[in-house]
């Protein structure tokens, strides 16, 4: 289908982005990779009249490694972060999981910011950022804010961003070292029916897809701190959870699913 | 409307679209580059594939607007303008990688774009790098020979 009208304003800096979100309000949005955002508008689940496409500010595509932190440009894409020499040497979780999103056509427009903004809990980076206790850097009107991954994620496809707020950086500690993830779906290219993030032996579980945002999996962490066994911690992952049901899955086939996938995970992470 | 400058197949093209039209449509209603396919407008399918900037994307997820300034090749553009065919359409040839022929436009451009990026692709490599174009004839099998074969010969790739 053919999205509805809009008007296309090129940004030519997150500043000028900034600007044009204060002033066209709610009507607008910012068009980063758009493979979250066009496929809404197709099916005019999204009817913005205005976008603001942030996706030429290349000075946005970036990552760095400074004293123990990787600090990621918003408008970076998955297949830029699944190729990066330095991801693979310092943070190689962040690579690994970029390059199962999607198909390659997908990753090659794709964004980190696109995809943490968008928020939806069945995707695959905000899990790992989550799980890496990752923060994201936010730009409006009054300068920027640093927001921690674990209070970004507020709601069904929401988050703690204000209207006139632009993602401009993804920060992640270097290393998280005894990682995995697990992404369990049935078609090819598809987003998990659900996914399960550890990062650093344990101490960061996030979940895909089990709730109506993505998730830290506290229960798990916590028995993990306690020396519980991975089998022992991943019982309780699915814990106070309220997954959704859909064609795929069931809610009680997902919490089965969670419990499964977080002990493969444990343990493919190193925890016993 | 907005005017951009697309450089198609290497030729420099003006064009007067509305901000939403989708890359696909400028390429098949515009230019008139029919071979493009679209087959399920929903992103899923593949058979819309180009390569902007080398890249492989789906046409029918990117606005044109979006493309502007941009290098854009379309499977009418790969073979040498003396119709000696790319290597990869040669391949689909030889390895009889195709039925209908409805997916193969978009499937060579993934499969030229795929062979780029990863150069030591394996079987498995393949079939995960063509996961976002699907074919309902040939059950794919003949498809990923003709990739292997142009992955192994060492034209694109750095495979010894
Ligand atoms: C066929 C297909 C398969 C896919 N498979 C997967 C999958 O397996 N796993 C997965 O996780 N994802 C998948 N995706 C989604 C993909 O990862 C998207 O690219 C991503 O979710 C959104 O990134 P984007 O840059 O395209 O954002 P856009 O679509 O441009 O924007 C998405 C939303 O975020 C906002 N936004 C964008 N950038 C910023 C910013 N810097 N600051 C503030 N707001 C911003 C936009 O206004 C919009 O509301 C798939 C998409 C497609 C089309
Ligand atoms: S028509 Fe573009 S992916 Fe199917
Ligand atoms: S050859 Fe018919 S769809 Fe692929």
């Amino acid at each position: 289908m053919i999205p509805a009208s809009f008007d296309y304003k090129v940004a030519e800096s997150a500043e000028h982005a900034v600007a044009l979100l204060t002033e066209h309000g709610d009507e607008a949005k910012l068009l980063a990779g758009g493979h979250s955002l066009i496929p809404m508008m197709r099916f005019r689940l999204a009817t913005p009249t205005v976008l603001v496409d942030v996706g030429r500010l290349d000075d946005l595509r970036y990552i760095n490694a400074d004293n123990g932190t990787i600090s990621i440009g918003a408008l970076t894409r998955h297949s830029e972060l699944e190729h990066s020499e330095l991801l693979a040497q310092s943070c190689p979780m962040m690579a690994s999981v970029a390059a199962l999103v999607g198909d390659p056509a997908v990753r090659h427009r794709g964004t980190l910011g696109g995809t943490l903004a968008h928020s939806d809990p069945a995707s695959d980076l905000p899990a790992a950022v989550l799980a890496l206790g990752g923060t994201i850097v936010a730009r409006g009107p009054g300068g920027d804010r640093e927001i921690a991954a674990t209070d970004f994620f507020t709601g069904y496809f929401e988050s703690a961003l204000a209207d006139d707020e632009m993602i401009v950086e993804v920060r992640v500690p270097a290393g998280g070292a005894g990682w995995n993830y697990q992404k369990f779906n049935r078609r090819a290219q598809d987003w998990a029916i659900v996914g399960v993030a550890v990062a650093n032996a344990g101490a960061g579980v996030s979940l895909v897809n089990m709730g109506s945002t993505p998730l830290r999996a506290s229960a798990v962490e916590a028995a993990v701190a306690s020396g519980a066994s991975a089998a022992d911690a991943a019982a309780v992952a699915a814990e106070g959870l309220q997954p959704p049901s859909d064609l795929n899955a069931d809610a009680d086939y997902r919490r089965h699913l969670a419990r499964v996938f977080t002990q493969r995970a444990l343990n493919a992470a190193g925890v016993a | 409307m907005e005017s951009i400058t697309l450089a198609v197949n290497g030729t420099e093209r003006n064009l007067e679209v509305e901000p939403r039209t989708l890359l696909v449509h400028a390429l098949r209603d515009d230019l008139r580059l029919t071979g493009t396919n679209i087959g399920c407008d929903s992103s899923s399918c593949g058979a819309c594939t180009v390569l902007v900037d080398g890249q492989s994307v789906k046409s029918c997820t990117m606005f044109a607007v979006q493309a502007d300034g941009a290098d854009v090749t379309t499977i009418e553009g790969v073979a040498d303008s003396d119709g000696t065919m790319h290597p990869m359409q040669q391949a689909f040839h030889e390895h009889h990688a195709l039925q209908c022929g409805y997916c193969t436009p978009g499937m060579v451009m993934a499969a030229i774009s795929l062979v780029e990026e990863y150069p030591d692709l394996d079987d498995q490599g393949v079939r995960h790098g063509l996961e976002g174009n699907l074919c309902r004839c040939t059950g794919y099998q003949n498809i990923v020979n003709a990739v292997l074969a142009v992955a192994g010969s060492g034209s694109e790739g750095s495979e010894s």
